[in-house]
């Protein structure tokens, strides 16, 4: 094992008494987990400044427990609960989501709504695989129309659920959404999200090969690469294409980059306000 | 490090702020201001009748203190939040009446495993469901004790009335601090929107504690365990390079998680209730009334205590030999001193607003040769000191 992870640069941002890692080979957890570390390097952020807090998924494992950081590991589905927590008690850290769509946007999507609408300065990756991969394959709120998984025997009948788009919505600061196969653009976008000051979101399509692409026809990862590169739009184009025409299509790009007031940063502007208006 | 709270300046800014002196308020707010005189310094909740005025007390006076008020999205968002601050070296605390505090035990059990001292209080109201919204009752006491699942402790205190509920919080922190563990205050709706005289006393009267931190690297690295022999391990707050691990999975001493090796499962799940039961002399606590000569008991908790000891000073008036026990943590119960009780009497009234659930954890206790009895009320009217006297007087 030590010869495996000694070649690779990013060793130093990992906690080593936790490796190997339980995710499987090909999975795009790993991606997630480089692209981070990747960001974190090219910051020259110091990994005593970051706080990461994952929710209950294999996506949530990517960072905690295997990056070298203090990590939180919650309740499913409660990652951003906890990290606002973690936030007010920490202003002038990193606090970081990384966890997985079930985890996130399932039982998870009130806070995410709620935690984008008031802005507080955490930066969430949200790994969309299209399923709830630990627990054995079965439907999440992102499964594309007609796929099959183990509780869609037949065909999923449902709709997904746009998550940067209703992130977006609901009043984040910065959003994006890459996929695994667009590594580089995905750096750029955890590291503009990091220094953004309010709610950030990072929606990865990310691959799991073993409880989804197995059941649709893709058994090897980069065969689920490939059909990421082949149906991602980027976003100035798709704004010109229909609803018919973005059906399957994953939606690629900046959603968007804006400045609003920041939640703790006007908590502790309105305690500062209520103490001083006190002594007068 | 600092706990936020334990600034030096706090006592000056508390003095000012709360005068030492009698005010007549609330039981919702002698809550609060026992929090704010306890040191917490982070409150996250969500509205819920009858624990309300404890939010709303919060939001006015915590920013006084330098401290957060959040209005989460739900009651599971609150105590996620609380427990995210709580490792940020915040105390926490969060209020809520029975459908709130059914929806936090999820994270009730993970404060359990992860040894984060918080704070909830749970002013108890009729149920089940939404029952009768506005009214107090006394249903919670074993959710309290088994609403989360797995073996876990718990540890437990009931105030018996407005100037009670605001030592009985303070004391709740520091037992929380001291053991690194969640601390439930089962209050009612009842003494939540009584009004009554309390006197708030000179912050320097109060005696407050705060957790164990680690003293060196060694420490730090184990910040889930024992290196002091009393269960209770010092906790790495976040922000400090400690590079913790923290997670409600099965983990070593090193907060690793390690779910498939039962001894380390059996290791740490043991030490966590061995953390309660070895630490008594922190959290028990009862109070007494006639005791030494009774030949009847009363044993009553939080809002049916009041009226108990009325029924019982009547009692004694008319000749009646009973004595009254108040147990103010109810969890872990004082079955001990029960049963040392239990050997002299020859009946035992247990009057509660339920259908009858402290009087099973009396019972444990007693012999079968002791009557035991329930005084139960439910619809959200206390009970009175004829109907509790009518019982004691039944059994004569
Ligand atoms: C309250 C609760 N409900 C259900 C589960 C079971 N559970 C564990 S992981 C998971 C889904 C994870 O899916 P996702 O977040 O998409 O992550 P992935 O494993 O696909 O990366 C579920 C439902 C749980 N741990 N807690
Ligand atoms: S099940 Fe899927 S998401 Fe989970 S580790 Fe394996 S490939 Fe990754």
């Amino acid at each position: 094992m030590p010869e495996i992870y000694s070649k690779y640069p990013m060793v130093k941002y990992l906690r080593k008494e936790a490796l190997p890692t339980a995710l499987c080979p090909g999975c795009g957890g790993g991606t997630v987990l480089n692209a981070f570390a990747n960001a974190i390097d090219q910051l020259k952020i110091d990994p005593r400044d970051i706080v990461v807090v994952s929710g209950i998924g294999c996506s949530a494992w990517i960072a905690s427990p295997y990056f070298l950081a203090d990590t939180l590991h919650t309740t499913h589905g409660r990652a951003i609960a906890f990290a606002t927590g973690v936030k007010v008690g920490l202003p002038n850290k990193y606090v970081v989501v990384i966890s997985g769509d079930g985890d996130l946007a399932s039982i998870g999507g009130n806070h995410l709504l709620h935690a984008a609408r008031r802005n507080v300065d955490i930066t969430v990756i949200l790994v969309n695989n299209f399923i709830y991969g630990m627990t054995g394959g079965q439907v999440a709120p992102t499964t594309p129309f007609g796929a099959i998984t183990t509780t869609t025997p037949y065909r999923n009948i449902e709709h997904p659920l746009k998550i940067a788009e209703t992130v977006a919505a609901a009043g984040a600061s910065y959003v994006a959404r890459w996929t695994t196969a667009h590594v580089y653009q995905l750096i750029e976008s955890i590291k503009k999200a990091l220094t953004t000051k309010g709610f950030s979101l990072v929606e990865v399509i990310s691959q799991c090969p073993v409880q989804f692409g197995r059941r649709n026809k893709m058994k090897e990862p980069a065969e689920m690469l490939r059909w990421f590169l082949k149906n991602s739009i980027p976003i100035n184009k798709a704004k010109n294409m229909s609803e018919e025409e973005l059906e399957g299509k994953f939606v690629i790009g900046e959603f968007v980059n804006r400045r609003r007031p920041e939640f703790v940063e006007e908590l502790n502007k309105l305690i500062r306000d209520v103490q001083s208006s006190l002594v007068r | 490090m600092i706990i936020r709270g334990d600034e030096p300046e706090q006592i000056e800014l508390l003095r000012k702020l709360y005068k030492p002196g009698n005010y007549f308020m609330m039981g919702d707010e002698a809550v609060a201001y026992g929090a704010i005189f306890a040191g917490c310094r982070f409150y996250a909740g969500y509205p819920i009748t009858p624990s309300s005025e404890i939010a709303e007390t919060m939001a006015r006076e915590l920013p006084k203190v330098g401290g957060y008020y959040l209005q989460m999205e739900d009651e599971i968002a609150s105590i996620a939040a609380m427990i995210g601050a709580s490792w940020t070296g915040l105390k926490a605390m969060t209020a809520t009446s029975g459908p709130g505090f059914s929806l936090m035990q999820e994270n009730i059990g993970y404060a359990v495993m992860t040894e984060t001292p918080i704070v909830i209080v749970d002013v108890q109201r009729s149920g089940p469901s939404t029952g009768q919204a506005t009214k107090g009752a006394q249903g919670d006491f074993f959710q309290a004790r088994w609403g989360t699942h797995g073996d876990h402790p718990i540890v437990a205190v009931s105030p018996v009335s407005v100037e009670d509920a605001f030592w009985e919080t303070i004391r709740a922190f520091n037992i929380a601090e001291r053991l690194r563990t969640p601390v439930v205050v089962l209050f009612d709706g009842i003494l939540a929107h009584t009004r009554e005289q309390i006197r708030i006393p000179d912050p320097e009267e109060v005696e407050i504690v705060y957790r164990k931190l680690p003293q060196n690297e060694e420490e730090a690295k184990l910040p889930f365990g024992d290196p002091h022999g009393d269960g209770v391990p010092p906790m790495p707050l976040f922000g400090h390079g400690y590079f913790t691990h923290v997670t409600g999975s099965t983990h070593k001493e090193n907060g690793l998680r390690d779910v498939y090796t039962q001894e380390v499962h059996d290791r740490l799940v043991r030490r966590i209730h061995r953390k309660i039961e070895k630490n008594k002399h922190v959290y028990e606590k009862y109070e007494e009334y006639y005791t030494d000569d009774a030949e009847i008991l009363v044993v009553s908790w939080g809002v049916s205590a009041r009226p108990s000891l009325g029924a019982v000073l009547r009692a004694r008036k008319e000749g009646i030999k009973v004595g009254l026990f108040v147990p103010k943590t109810v969890h872990p119960f004082p079955g001990d001193r029960i049963r040392e009780l239990g050997r002299n009497v020859r009946a035992i009234l247990v009057p509660e607003m339920n259908l009858g659930q402290m009087i099973l954890e009396v019972q444990r206790f007693v012999n079968d040769d002791v009557l035991l009895k329930g005084i139960n009320k439910i619809g959200g009217i206390p009970l009175t000191v004829e109907e509790i006297l009518k019982e004691i007087r039944g059994v004569v």
